[in-house]
């Protein structure tokens, strides 16, 4: 029964995403509001994984994806919402399931065209080039009068529920999961420990980065999709380089590499939001002592198993 | 007998420093073959350039009739040239057991979609490469290591797994570059039956940079002695041994491990 | 041809230049001798301005019978202590643990320290933006045609000349200069020559922090407002103009913050005919360092280093 394990656990991980979706009338908006906000955390934690964790691709342009996917799949549902209206509920779920589909793949092709030209780069060159492309993508946006520019894009369908959220989340869970822990998989971790040495091994590094990062982004932008679609008002500067940072604070606070550990620092990060909700003006200074403690105490975070090989020394 | 390795004018320029210097060498199929010179001869430079690692500024290097001097590490190692490195370059987050999965990536005739479905192929494919890699592990003696971390390893077992990893690569050609550097007399006997063993077993050709000259001289059918990057000599043991020049480039530079 | 505007431009982008140069010098210096790009810099260029709008305010009682130029210098040079402290702490506690460490690490805790400042000082002084008090009277000079210069830009343009001067002699003719020059080139043959590795990163450290401050308060001089989060994309941009350089290379980091700085009012003053939306002002550093990693990773001045196999 072990070899069904994987298809098992997916068809669990949907079930209760189903489950939860229909018993959230019982629960109050506020905690349903919540709970959503935290799958999609765990979307964007899991995939920005991926690039940085698994790959070792330091990676700060997630946000950039992210706003990809958002505004890929609004353009989609307020141009055709309409025209399903009529058509009635399950017309309603096709055209937002292919719209967040849509917003995720805008993202992964932008996805290539970052990691393409980037990722022969050195680590925090890498870093600051994806921020770089990260903002490009905001400026971008921001200029664009056809996606409301800085004022922001409004009157998104507000169809976002707790059974789209975690369902993604599973899915996404599944497939990272799935990828890392075969042989192919292990590719990731080989170019992460040391890209010489896998190299060596015959194993392409480039294809592998690019392969990440296209990954990645897709989960960023139906991450997005998702997001534009509960707060059903998006604007450039909520997909800003803090946005990034948001999301590398839950990375690392997780353990690089580590899916599990990333996906509970999601959810941890997600409460911790809300219970700062009143002291917003305190929640970024926590947020960087708590980034600077963990890399001086413990960069492996919570359940972290990072080895990188360490600078050689002349 | 057919050279499976030929180096023709090879050298390297790192700015205004000649590394290597036109590097004339052939290695046939099947031969054991040991480069030796002073630190900082250049002899880990020469495999770095096989490798792809680093490109030649001038020459050619031929492999199995075709020319692989400028093309990718991944590429030729996929063409059949695999390597150990002086510092061990293990994968230090995985098991011994993964070290060894990474190295038959290549072999693999499935990709990203079969990982993500899991079918039945998948699990065939997955099972063939697990029976290989323990297998291989079995050989030498490295099986009930396997999901332990591979930096929990002794130096020994370590500098063993490389080489495993390194021939779960399906190669022809192995390269090893020190591969007897900080063992013990006993460790380097062993290690000698180990290449001869592999030699045999694998029908590999084996090509040996070492500074241990009990190891080169006990098993290397040819040697090629570089100095400043230059080939100051070529030939069997027995004339190394006696070569004027040999000892000249050595005189007052005494090996650590003679 | 409206040469009087491109004078003008020109103008105004060497003074942009300038104050990019001076941050680029700080972010070139601390990745010569620690091989990591201190992200938090620009926020030390932003606590510059801040410090050089409370040191006027608090100086003000001394500084009543001098000429504005000389308690303008007071000013500059108290932020420029300042800072050169405020860098030498902050290399101490938070980089100095993660000496060993892969430049990620320390990557992200400079992120961290970065957020710190930038949220810290929103926290004191509010999210809004403050004006900054005249330190010199500003007359305008003519250049010919419409085109003009203030006295403002010129004293920028001045000083961070002079700056750029001092800082070749620090380099080029003093013992704690030749000790940088040889921790950026070797460390370990550096501290083995007796080299005492943590005051050279200290030093390099309140050197940066010192020029991050004039540029701060050059460009509070020039642009006249100062919030919490002013460092960040200058300090981007400054980063890249390093990079474009030649990183570690401190004659292309002010080569660099120059070609930014002109580059980057050009293509916003001409973006009508360009057929660029001058929106895309800040896209202008970003495109700039995409180009220059993609085609010449090592900057216009620099060298590469290769990773011993």
């Amino acid at each position: 029964m072990k070899r069904y394990l994987p298809h098992t656990l997916l068809a669990a991980g949907l079930a209760g995403a189903a489950i939860l979706h229909f018993v959230s009338p019982q629960l109050d908006d506020y905690a349903v509001n919540i709970l959503v906000l935290a799958g999609i955390n765990v979307i964007l934690a899991a995939s920005l994984n991926l690039v940085n964790g698994h790959t070792g691709q330091f990676s700060l342009g997630h946000a950039g994806f992210m706003a990809a996917g958002a505004y890929a799949s609004s353009i989609a549902t307020l141009a055709l919402a309409p025209l399903v209206a009529q058509a009635g509920q399950p017309a309603q779920h096709a055209l937002f399931l292919a719209a967040l589909l849509f917003g995720g793949l805008f993202a992964s092709l932008c996805g290539l065209l970052v990691g393409i030209p980037s990722l022969r780069l050195r680590g925090d060159y890498l870093a600051i080039v994806t921020l770089g492309f990260g903002e490009i993508i905001r400026v971008v946006i921001q200029n664009t009068n056809a996606l409301g520019g800085a004022r922001g894009l409004e009157g998104i369908p507000a169809w976002t529920n707790l059974f789209w959220t975690w369902g993604t989340a599973v899915v996404c869970i599944y497939t990272i999961a799935c990828l890392v822990n075969s042989t192919y998989g292990r590719g990731f971790i080989a170019v992460r420990d040391d890209e010489i040495a896998a190299e060596s091994m015959g194993i392409n590094t480039t294809k592998y980065k690019v392969i990440a990062f296209v990954i990645g982004a897709f989960f960023a932008g139906m991450a997005g999709g998702l997001y534009a679609h509960l707060i059903t008002f998006i604007a450039p500067e909520g997909f800003n380089f803090l946005k990034s940072v948001d999301v590398v604070v839950m990375v690392i606070l997780g353990g690089m590499g580590s899916t599990p550990g990333v996906v509970a620092a999601a959810i941890l990060l997600t409460l911790l939001n809300e219970l700062l909700r009143d002291f917003e003006q305190y929640r970024m200074i926590v947020f960087a002592l708590l980034l600077i403690l963990l890399m001086i105490l413990r960069p492996q975070g919570l359940l972290g198993n990072f080895h990188k090989r360490p600078k050689a020394k002349p | 007998m057919k050279s499976l390795l030929e180096l023709a004018g090879v050298g390297i320029q790192f700015g205004g420093l000649k590394a290597v210097d036109a590097l004339d060498f052939t290695m046939p199929e099947g031969g054991l073959l040991g480069l030796i010179g002073p630190n900082g001869a250049g002899k880990t430079t020469v495999f770095n350039m096989i490798t792809g690692v680093y490109r030649p500024t001038s020459g050619r290097i031929v492999f199995n009739g075709g020319t692989i001097s400028g093309i990718g590490p991944s590429r030729i190692t996929r063409l059949g040239v695999a390597r150990t490195f002086q510092n061990i370059r293990l994968f230090e987050s995985l098991s011994v057991f993964d070290n060894v999965r990474t190295a038959m990536i290549t072999s693999l005739r499935h990709g990203i979609s079969h990982a993500l479905t899991r079918g039945p192929a998948f699990r065939a494919e997955e099972d063939r490469i697990r029976a290989g890699a323990m297998e291989l592990l079995g050989i030498f003696d490295l099986a009930e290591a396997a999901d332990r971390d591979a930096v929990s390893l002794s130096y020994g077992d370590r500098r063993r797994l490389e080489i495993v990893r390194a021939l779960a690569t399906g190669p022809r050609l192995l390269l090893l570059d020190e591969p007897a550097a900080g063992m013990n007399p006993t460790e380097k006997t062993r290690l000698m039956e180990l290449i001869a063993f592999i030699r045999s077993k694998f029908s590999i050709t084996v090509l040996l940079v070492e500074h241990d000259m009990k190891v080169v001289m006990g098993i290397c059918e040819k040697i090629v002695v570089l100095n400043y990057g230059r080939k100051i000599a070529e030939g069997t043991p027995g004339e190394i041994r006696t070569s004027p020049l040999v000892i000249e480039a050595y005189l007052g530079k005494e090996s650590a491990h003679a | 041809m409206d040469w009087a505007n491109l004078a003008q431009q020109l103008v105004n982008g060497l003074s942009l230049g300038a104050i990019y140069a001076l941050i680029a010098l700080g972010y070139t210096m601390v990745y010569g001798v620690l091989r990591f790009i201190n992200f938090a810099h620009g926020e030390v260029f932003m606590v510059g301005s801040f410090a050089g709008l409370y040191f006027h305010r608090w100086l003000k009682p001394f500084c009543e019978g001098m000429p504005a130029p000389i308690s303008a210098a007071v000013v500059l040079l108290a932020s420029m202590g300042a800072c050169a402290l405020l860098g030498v702490v902050i290399e101490k506690l938070a980089y100095k643990p993660l000496r060993n460490r892969s430049r990620l690490t320390v990557l992200i805790t400079a992120i961290g320290v970065s957020l710190l400042l930038a949220y810290s000082a929103q926290l004191l002084f509010g999210a809004a933006p403050k004006g900054f008090p005249q330190l010199i009277e500003n007359q305008t000079i003519s250049l010919g045609g419409e085109a003009t210069v203030t006295t403002e830009q010129l004293v920028v343009l001045g000083v961070t000349a002079l700056l750029l001067v001092a800082l070749r002699f620090i380099v080029q003719k003093t013992r704690m200069g030749l000790a940088m020059r040889a921790l950026s080139n070797n460390p370990t043959a550096a501290s083995l020559m007796g080299v005492n590795t943590d005051r050279v990163i200290s030093f390099t450290f309140a050197l940066g922090s010192a020029l991050a401050a004039a540029a701060g308060i050059f460009f509070a001089m020039l642009y006249q407002a100062i919030d919490p989060f002013m460092g960040t994309l200058p300090g981007i941009k400054a980063f890249v103009a390093a990079v474009l350089g030649g990183i570690g290379n401190i004659t292309g980091a002010a080569l660099g913050g120059v070609l930014i700085g002109l580059v980057e009012t050009l293509v916003t003053a001409y973006s009508q005919n360009i057929g660029i939306p001058s929106g895309y002002r800040d896209a202008v550093a970003f495109v700039l360092l995409i180009l220059i990693l993609l085609f010449k990773p090592t900057g216009l001045l620099g060298k590469t280093e290769r990773e011993k196999v």
